[in-house]
């Protein structure tokens, strides 16, 4: 052969084998960035079958799921295997014991027989024509494998072949690897909802079961600590408070007077106006509560602190502390004041609930020295809503009664007090779109 | 997303056509892969895969194939590739999809 001839063979021969070359590498950096892409797993592992498949000309295979619970490969993309190649197959301790011994590595069935896993699916294996599986094994784990049918060349998988089909391997691995890894963070933190449901349900219970508690020992303001509770949370309603404070507001309502349980039976039930003994005995109810909620640890912040300082007022005038204005937490000012409507609007032992009319001229009267003009606000328009049907809650119905609600003239009056309290709307910028 | 285009050629002779595009070497190149079968199932003996206007295969496009010819060889029916440009002949011929079909230029 002339030498001008010998160049161009081995030209075209280099050649040859640089394009196989390019396109086998090719197909390990598609499956590279498949896996990283994080798409949809499924579609992640067909993918990654196609480029296995179509980088060696291998005619069929599939990728299999190990499941350790179940001890079980699961099929998760298949390519020419027939409907009736098995969609599971179980390994024993032996089969995986060796996949783990061989590591990442093809394995030729037909020289795998001794494994029970190879004798079991035989048929399955021979019908299909598989001639190597690879367990895929990554750190240690046995995460799947992949079945590799007879190459369309005819020819034997060399071991050039099989370098390439590990690096690929190792990719698909990953990939089930990270899936596996996602699945168990989803299980953990829907386990941690739950455990968090579970509590906080715990919670509820037990704070409603201390309202019916405090409320059965004060026997003449039934139903006291309840009411507190739903005005607490339809003023943070109407405040545009989120879910979980709301919710928080009610329990504040709730618990804010569990330290009458400290207090004498018969102070707290006296059918008369207490003396000054007395009083004081009852004004320590505050700070007990406080002393009994606060080693709790409540999911709301604050609860302590609205029992501790519910009696305060803005001007000062309040106990057990007499703090100013800002220095009263604000959920305490929210709970003082349902409290009080409560106090206005139910029959007290020695004396009848208040009318209407007389209710909304004191809440007016004393916005800005007992209570958060804003607080008296949203009440008044809590009720507002409600009667004017705007809302479709029934709080104040439900805890006022209907005879109440549907007194003469009470949505002009309730809107005369709201409009002296806010006679200017302050102006909200919106943003045009 | 273009379509598969098949066309048929010849219904009396059985042979159906199929644009491999550009589409070939995606996920969603299964498509030319589940034309061809049901081209089969509906009775046509020849695919042909037209080649003319792909410029490259890939291992996706190489796999899809395979499905393809394994589709055909499961009923004795005849695989066409026709028009890849040399390129691409060369890697048929490397990867030995060329045992399975015939390539016609
Ligand atoms: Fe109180
Ligand atoms: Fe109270």
């Amino acid at each position: 052969m002339k030498l001008q001839e010998m160049r161009s063979t081995n030209f075209s021969r280099f050649a040859a084998e640089r394009n196989k070359l390019v396109h086998t590498f090719g197909a390990l950096a598609e499956i590279g960035q498949e896996v990283s892409n994080k798409h949809n797993f499924q579609e992640t592992v067909r993918t990654s079958l196609h480029l296995v498949l179509g980088s060696l000309g291998i005619m069929r295979g599939g990728v299999v799921r190990y499941t350790r619970f179940e001890h079980e490969l699961n099929m998760v993309s298949a390519r020419g295997l027939g409907d009736d190649f098995p969609f599971g197959m179980s390994l024993c301790y032996e089969d995986e014991r060796q996949f783990l011994a061989n590591g990442l590595y093809p394995i030729e069935c037909d020289q795998a027989r001794v494994l029970p896993f190879f004798q079991v699916y035989d048929r399955s294996l021979e019908r299909a024509k598989i001639e190597l599986f690879v367990p895929l094994v990554v750190r240690d784990e046995l995460l799947g494998g992949i079945f590799l049918g007879e190459k369309a060349s005819g020819e034997q998988y060399t071991s050039h072949d099989k370098e390439i089909i590990c690096a690929m391997g190792r990719h698909i691995g990953v990939a089930i690897s990270q899936r596996n890894l996602m699945a168990e963070l989803e299980r953990r933190a829907d386990e941690n909802r739950r455990l968090y449901d579970d509590l906080k349900m715990t919670y509820k219970d037990t704070v409603k079961a201390f309202a019916a508690a405090i409320d059965r020992k004060d026997k003449y303001t039934e139903g006291h600590s309840v009411r507190v509770g739903k005005y607490s949370e339809a003023i943070a309603r109407e405040l545009g408070w989120g879910e979980e404070e709301i919710e928080g507001a009610a329990f504040a309502g709730y618990l804010h007077d569990i330290g009458k349980i400290t207090v004498e039976r018969k102070i707290i039930n006296a059918p008369y106006r207490i003396n000054a003994k007395e009083s004081t005995e009852l004004n320590k109810h505050p700070g007990a509560g406080y002393e009994i909620l606060q080693p709790i640890r409540h999911p709301y912040a604050g609860v302590p602190l609205a029992a501790k300082y519910h009696h305060e007022r803005l001007d000062g005038r309040g106990y057990p502390d007499g703090l100013y204005d800002r220095e009263i937490p604000y959920i305490a000012k929210v709970v003082n004041l349902a409290d009080a409507f409560d106090a206005m609007t139910s029959d007290r032992p020695y004396r009848r609930r208040r009318s209407a009319q007389e209710v909304f001229e004191d809440l007016q009267r004393n916005s800005g020295k007992q209570f958060a003009p804003e607080l008296v606000t949203a009440l008044l328009r809590g009720v507002i809503r409600e009667l004017s049907g705007e809302s479709k809650d029934k709080t104040f119905r439900k805890m006022l009664g209907r005879e109440y609600m549907e007194s003469e003239g009470l949505m002009p009056m309730v809107r005369t007090a709201l409009n002296e309290l806010a006679p200017t709307t302050p102006l909200t910028f919106v943003a045009h779109k | 997303m273009t379509e598969v285009s098949s066309q048929v050629l010849s219904d009396s002779q059985g042979t159906a056509t199929v644009f491999a595009g550009d589409y070939l070497n995606k996920l969603s190149g299964e498509r030319i892969e589940r034309e061809c079968r049901a081209k089969l199932n509906a009775g046509y003996r020849e695919i042909i895969v037209d080649f003319s206007g792909t410029e490259l295969v890939n291992s996706i496009g190489i796999s899809i194939l395979m499905g393809v010819i394994d589709a055909a060889s499961g009923i004795g029916a005849k695989v066409v590739f026709a028009e890849p440009n040399p390129m691409t002949t060369e890697l048929f011929d490397m990867l030995g999809l060329t045992r399975h079909v015939e390539i016609r230029a």
